[in-house]
């Protein structure tokens, strides 16, 4: 997506991230970086940090220290509706659809934070479904549905970086499917991705980079052309 | 007999009116910020006072009390928001509590200090006075005023909290404020004017209530027990339950007063045992 010679901008760089919650240590300086129009996975076991990392990059832990900067604009010490307009939008690990809003309450919901967020036609076109429940209270949906919509509305706000958490976590194989075309669709739009998976098999196809988090630390990256020689390894690391 | 049911009825309707205007900003304050916010009496109080002191001192009339204090008591609560109750942010709610529970004490005794316990009597706007016989029963025009002004304040809240994009956002941020905020709205605006609005509400329903009832430094602490035991029945944090119950308790309290004056002051409180016995959530709460 850029002019060939000129590498493509840093979208995020991480250095150091510590974070917290409460007393709990979580983080212990974290380094990773995504470069624009990249999709990069944050791959580990169960309660290595992944959705931490997300939630700090987000300010959605009690404290953080390190550095993370967005676009090259510092977001440390950011309140997190300022991060969230530096242009990242977040679809988490347990959807946070609202229930007291209807579907389409919650898909408009969000202020937007970039020019070139989707209209509602083009967001009903992605997700048929998701236009015949429109009235429909946002929790009555199926988890898939939820999912849909909870990808949807960070769409419509124009964000650059999508921290998008185990999206296909519980969902049957078709959803699955579906997801996998919205991914690609957006990439080659361009926009930049974090991944949190556990479904390896889903988001192998299509990162560029993976990195392995262990006990609130980064200890590799993989990058797409080493991957297959490298499958084996990662099997072992995620215990699958 | 008819007369004097009918007349229990209207005390009754009147009462439930102010219950449901102050349980309603209670509601909403509960809701978003995870406030108990005791100070609510005490801010219903300051309204009456602060347009007793524009009449008596500035000349200032019923009709522009009825916009000015609202606004003026509403400013006073969002810098006691931004200095004061920001800073329990995250903290058992009991410290909420505690805190307003001690600016309603400081309130109460600055007031007494200062204009005695006795109390002041505010007349009735000349607009208002005098009343209409329905045959069966004499109805002062003010306060039919009252119920439908408070109705109506009620409604345009709730239509607001149901219809409009801010509404949205104040739904959405009482189930998850931090999660609302990382989806890019500046949540802490929201719970100062939240709070300011609700303490607004407080403020309007004492203007109301100055030239009904006598205006006192003590006559919060005489509503906000009852305005509790609405809340507690209707369930904490539900909007439409709070205007309800409002109307519904004032009835309840009426028609007791009918049937067996003794019972009328014990009457809400034995309803909210019997609910927090059956229904610990209230009649239209949701358990969190
Ligand atoms: N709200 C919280 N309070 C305290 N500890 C937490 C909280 N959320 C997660 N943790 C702990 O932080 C660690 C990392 O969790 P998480 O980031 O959710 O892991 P992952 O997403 O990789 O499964 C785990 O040990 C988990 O128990
Ligand atoms: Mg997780």
């Amino acid at each position: 997506m850029t002019d060939a010679g000129v590498p493509p901008a840093e979208v995020l760089h991480v250095t150091g991230l510590h974070a917290f919650y409460g007393e709990s240590h979580i983080l212990h300086g974290i380094d990773f970086h995504v470069k624009a129009g990249e999709v990069v996975t944050l791959l580990g076991r169960n309660g290595s940090g992944r959705t931490t990392t997300l939630k700090a990059i987000l300010g959605l832990v009690s404290r953080r220290t390190g550095s993370i900067l967005i676009n090259g604009r510092e977001a440390i010490g950011l309140p997190s509706h300022l991060i969230a307009r530096l242009g990242v939008g977040y679809c988490p690990e347990e959807r946070g659809i609202f229930a007291s809003l209807s579907a389409e309450e919650n898909l408009t919901l969000l202020p937007k934070v970039g020019s070139h967020g989707m209209g509602l036609e083009e967001i009903y076109g992605m997700f048929p479904g998701l236009n015949e429940r429109r009235k429909s209270p946002g929790t009555r949906l199926s988890g898939g549905e939820q999912q849909m919509l909870a990808m949807a509305r960070v769409l419509r706000t124009g964000s650059s970086l999508l921290l998008l958490d185990e999206i296909t976590e519980g969902l049957a194989p078709v959803i699955v499917q579906t997801l996998g075309r919205v991914v690609r669709r957006l990439r080659e739009r361009g926009l930049t991705m974090i991944l949190v998976e556990q479904n390896f098999r889903f988001a192998a196809p299509l990162a560029d980079r993976h990195y392995l988090i262990e006990r609130g630390r980064i200890t590799d990256m993989i990058p797409k052309d080493e991957l297959e020689r490298r499958v084996p390894e990662i099997h072992g690391f995620l215990g699958v | 007999m008819l007369q004097a049911l009918a007349g229990q009825l209207l005390v009754g309707l009147i009462n439930g009116s102010f219950y449901a205007l102050l349980s309603l900003g209670l509601a909403v304050i509960f809701g978003l910020l995870n406030v108990v916010n005791f100070a609510h009496g005490a801010q219903y109080m300051l309204g009456a006072f602060v347009a007793w002191i524009g009449l008596t001192y500035l000349g200032i009339g019923y009709w522009w009390a009825l916009v000015l204090t609202p606004l003026v008591v509403g400013v006073l609560g969002m810098v006691f928001e931004r200095l004061c109750l920001r800073r329990l942010q995250g903290l058992d709610p009991l410290y909420g509590l505690l805190l307003t529970f001690g600016v309603t004490l400081v309130l109460e005794g600055l007031f007494q200090n200062a204009f005695g316990i006795s109390g002041n009597s505010y007349p009735v706007p000349s607009l208002l006075q005098g009343g209409t016989n329905l045959g069966f029963m004499f109805l002062p025009r003010y306060r039919a005023w009252v119920v439908v002004a408070s109705v109506a304040v009620c409604l345009g809240s709730w239509l607001v909290i149901e219809k409009t994009r801010f509404g949205a956002y104040l739904r959405a941020g009482t189930e998850n404020p931090p999660l609302l905020q990382a989806f890019g709205v500046n949540v802490p605006v929201m719970f100062t004017v939240t709070y300011g609005y609700g303490v607004a509400l407080a403020a309007f329903a004492g203007v109301m209530a100055a030239p009904i009832y006598q205006v006192t430094p003590l006559m919060g602490s005489n509503v906000i027990m009852m305005v509790f035991a609405v809340v507690v029945i209707g369930g904490m944090g539900s909007i439409l339950g709070s205007i309800v119950t409002g109307l519904g308790v004032g009835l309840i309290e009426g028609l007791t007063k009918f049937f067996y004056a003794p019972a009328a002051d014990v009457v809400v409180f034995v309803v909210m045992a019997l609910v927090l016995l059956l229904r610990p959530a209230g009649f239209f709460g949701r358990s969190r």
